[in-house]
């Protein structure tokens, strides 16, 4: 029993950070109202231990277990954004604390996980607000690297890594670039083209590579010359790893669907912003979608004010599966606000919650360990005091693979220090 | 002279036009009334006549040739106001030079931007259309109405409103003039000093004005200073006829600036963005300036790295006049939610998270006696909201501007360009990069760079 004492008293945090220690060990949270996402709302109690959602009833104890009162409160599984540079990008603006986008244009062999920084000040900053859960994406060029899936807490890499990994790609377009893009409409269907001429080359290069290495591997004689680019396209190409295409442009969108039919890629579309122009389409390919920002400006002038907003909502309504994301860095905590528009305008609360919880854990195919509240899911989740969509609601206690989280942040400290400041002007 | 009378004739025409800016009468009935500064009232009216709110009450009687608006079940609100904003704008930044206090954002009004009524599709009614900030002191900056319908840029214009400059402070004009001109700003102690050496000679300026306007009557030969426009703006500054509104962001360089306007007895100051204002609340509040920020933007450079989404609550519980502004035709729609987000961070109350949107941005402008609440005798700019307007739930229905209705969501068609070019498919673009325009013009690729 004191052996055990001591091995917990040891393994009972994960040393420090500048906003404080996260604790581990085993938490009854008691008369919640559970929002389980999947099975319905529980009145009742949830128990935390080893890492895992151990039980949800009612009358439930534990012993040793620490109790928290949520007499009035609420518990939610913790929101998971399906697409963020968190942890990859410090300060925009200062190129050298930029990891997201790499040189150069077709870059399979890299992982946006090497590049992670646990020790991002946005990373607290986000997961107080529920946010427990973020994809990590690489950017730039037409295949930027693979994004990771990482928790929000931990002091590696591979401690925050949560167990997925898909390949980006930039779909081809022949859409201006922004305002700026002086190229012709020529010019730019030319670019178009010659990007999908490299696109059929690489796959059909991918395709004698792996052959080549399958040879090798029951005859010695086989030389392979050394290529990670084709040896990263692989998985891909062979439809085993997930392809996250990046596509806007409803005729991109089109476009891509065709695309992904003949080479039976293993697709997820991801932006989207055009989605709602073609969504039956995208409904009858059966492609899921990750969509976002949803709080965002229409993509064209004679659009409809509010289509970013009602852009999610309507592809779900067409029977498209929909998951949201912020595609955001520093304010990936705003993820709960881009799902509140989203139903507000026509998707519904019930099916935007779920479009940052389960949907995106089925997209990842993770939905037995992450998304809700269920018994023998990781414990994901946070206590707050009302509807966590609501700009109003506060978050008071978030929880990662069941650690305790330190609900500091840099901003919140900051308002401890100077919302009553000493020395002030007159004292 | 064929041109010469041609060129009298529009001008005369342009002015007859704008001095007719359209108003109208509206009862709006049966509505939760958000006054702002009286509470709020359950099941009210409030009728609006030629352009102005004449009472506010239950059970009113509608005047003759109003139009009704039942608000049944919904929320009714002073029309945002925007502190900081680009929209309605050919161009934003005249950055030729690190003071250009001669050029104004009132003579290059675009009244066919589609991003107007997009705000106005946000509850927006009125916004303060900003140079940007590649200047230590940039342009005069016009307060505008979100009168969309008009192809008369002059309609925009806030008659009487207080005029206004951008001055600004840090990482845009120290990279633009210093970095990118090798000119003095290249760090914030050049900054003060174009500060300093601007209002000096602005100081001789007016100084050699009064002693010829003295001189002139005795003395045949008094030579007047030679007019200039640039100077002639600084003067009204010290005079205290235009109102500063400066992009700054930390702490030192705000308290910097407040040093430089108690120099030269300058006291109409608002600093927009103003990220660290929260560490120099107590010094904001004593001098008297107001503080126009951001919600939550924080990170996107290294002035804002050390930030906090609490600024808008430390800054309003230290007493000082605080506003949320945009900045952005993206937020500039929804600034409601953005007021929101200070009951997330630092637990602000309804109302005043929603002053933060209305009534001290008016003051800020210097129009608190015009908008930023409900009250009679006050314009008739309205938003209406289907729930109350600081939940993330809520959707604008209707927004009036002078008692006539700008946007209404159940009238209104989906393409509301007033003049789309009908051999021009609308194209989609893949970077939206019409929403961040502070440093549009400067010849940086500056996207998210505010």
């Amino acid at each position: 029993m004191l052996v055990l004492v001591v091995l917990l008293m040891t393994t009972a945090s994960l040393s420090a950070q500048v906003v404080g220690k996260a604790t581990k060990g085993s938490f009854l949270l008691k008369n919640a109202t559970i929002e389980t996402v999947t099975k319905g709302s529980v009145k009742g109690d949830l128990l935390i231990k080893d890492g895992k959602i151990a039980d949800i009833g009612s009358g439930l104890s534990a012993t040793g277990a620490k109790e928290i009162d949520c007499t009035g409160k609420f518990v939610y599984p913790g929101f998971i954004d399906g697409g963020t540079n968190l942890g990859l990008i410090e300060v925009s603006s200062v190129s050298l604390t930029q990891d997201a986008r790499e040189g150069g244009d077709i870059k399979p062999f890299l992982e946006a996980l090497t590049a992670v920084n646990p020790s991002s000040v946005a990373i607290p900053v986000t997961r107080v607000s529920g946010v427990t859960t973020v994809i990590a994406m690489p950017e730039g060029g037409l295949i930027p690297g693979k994004a990771a899936l990482i928790n929000l807490v931990g002091y590696s890499p591979d401690e925050m890594y949560a167990g997925f990994k898909a390949m980006r790609m930039n779909f081809p377009s022949s859409a201006a670039r922004g305002r700026r893009d002086r190229r012709s409409e020529e010019d730019r269907k030319k670019a178009e083209e010659k990007t999908f001429k490299e696109i059929t080359k690489l796959w059909d290069e991918t395709k004698l590579f792996a052959k080549i290495k399958a040879a090798k591997a029951t005859d010695a004689s086989i030389m392979q010359e050394y290529n990670p680019t084709l040896e990263g396209m692989i998985p891909v190409v062979e439809g085993k790893l997930p392809l996250f295409i990046e596509v806007n442009r409803s005729a991109d969108i089109l476009s891509a669907l065709k695309w992904i039919k003949k080479t039976g890629v293993k697709a997820v579309l991801t932006g989207v912003s055009e989605g709602w122009r073609v969504a039956d389409s995208i409904a009858a390919a059966k492609i899921p979608v990750i969509t976002g920002p949803v709080i965002g400006m229409p993509t064209r002038q004679s659009d409809r004010y509010d289509r970013p907003y009602a852009n999610a909502g309507l592809m779900a309504k067409a029977g498209v599966t929909v998951a949201i994301r912020s595609n955001d860095t520093e304010n990936v905590r705003d993820l709960p606000f881009h799902a509140g528009f989203a139903a507000a305008y026509g998707m519904g609360r019930e099916e935007a919650l779920k479009a940052i919880t389960i949907v995106p854990a089925q997209i990842m195919g993770l939905e037995d360990r992450l998304g809700s509240l269920e018994v023998g899911k990781d414990a994901n989740l946070f206590i707050c005091d009302g509807d966590p969509l609501e700009t109003k609601t506060q978050i008071e206690q978030v929880f990662i693979s069941g650690w305790e989280i330190p609900m500091n942040s840099r901003h919140s400290l900051l308002y401890d220090e100077f919302l009553d400041r000493s020395p002030g002007i007159k004292n | 002279m064929y041109k010469h009378s041609l060129m009298l004739f529009l001008l005369l025409a342009v002015s007859a036009l704008s001095a007719q800016v359209e108003k109208g009468s509206i009862h709006i009935k049966n509505g939760t009334v958000l006054t702002v500064t009286n509470g709020i009232l359950e099941n009210a009216d409030v009728v609006i006549e030629d352009g102005i709110i004449t009472r506010i009450g239950k059970n009113l009687k509608t005047p003759s040739g109003a139009k009704t608006v039942d608000a049944t079940g919904q929320f009714v609100m002073p029309g945002i106001i925007d502190a900081h904003s680009h929209i309605a704008l050919d161009a934003v930044n005249e950055a030729t030079h690190p003071i250009t206090a001669e050029v104004r954002t009132g003579d290059v009004l675009d009244p066919l931007d589609v991003g107007i009524y997009r705000a106005l599709a946000g509850g927006v009614t009125a916004t303060h259309a900003m140079h940007g900030s590649a200047n230590a002191i940039g342009g005069q900056c016009e307060t505008i109405k979100l009168r969309y319908g008009t192809f008369n840029p002059n309609d925009l214009k806030m008659e009487g409103a207080p005029r206004t400059i951008k001055f600004a402070l840090g990482e845009n004009p120290m990279r633009v003039h210093g970095e990118g001109g090798g000119l003095m700003s290249r760090t914030r102690m050049g900054i003060e000093h174009v500060f300093r050496r601007g209002f000096s000679e602005a100081q001789q300026y007016l100084a050699a004005q009064e002693a010829y306007n003295k001189n002139k009557a005795s003395d045949p030969s008094a030579v007047p200073p030679m007019y200039d426009r640039r100077l002639e703006a600084l003067g009204d500054i010290l005079k205290g006829d235009i109102i500063i509104h400066c992009h700054s962001y930390r702490a030192d360089e705000i308290l910097m600036l407040m040093n430089v306007c108690k120099d030269f007895g300058i006291k109409r100051l608002v600093f927009q963005h103003v990220n660290e204002g929260f560490k120099v609340a107590p010094e904001l509040a004593e001098f008297g300036a107001g503080a126009s920020v951001f919600a939550d933007w924080w990170a996107y450079k290294f002035e804002v790295y050390y930030s906090t989404a609490y600024n808008a609550a430390i800054l309003t519980k230290n007493g000082v006049v605080t506003s949320i502004n945009s900045d952005s035709g993206d937020y500039i729609r929804h600034l409601f939610h953005q007021a929101g987000k200070t009951q997330r961070y630092g637990k602000l109350t309804d109302n005043e998270a929603l002053r933060l949107i209305t009534l001290n941005p008016a003051i800020q402008l210097g129009i608190d006696d015009r908008v930023g609440s409900l009250e009679k005798g006050k314009d008739g700019d309205v938003a209406i909201f289907n729930a109350h307007p600081l939940s993330v739930y809520a959707i604008p229905q209707m927004t009036i501007v002078d008692g006539i209705v700008r946007f209404d969501i159940k009238e209104d068609g989906n393409d509301q360009r007033l003049a789309p070019d009908p051999e021009k498919v609308d194209m989609m673009m893949l970077n939206y990069d019409e929403d961040h325009r502070c440093m549009e013009g400067t010849g940086e690729a500056l996207f998210h760079n505010h």
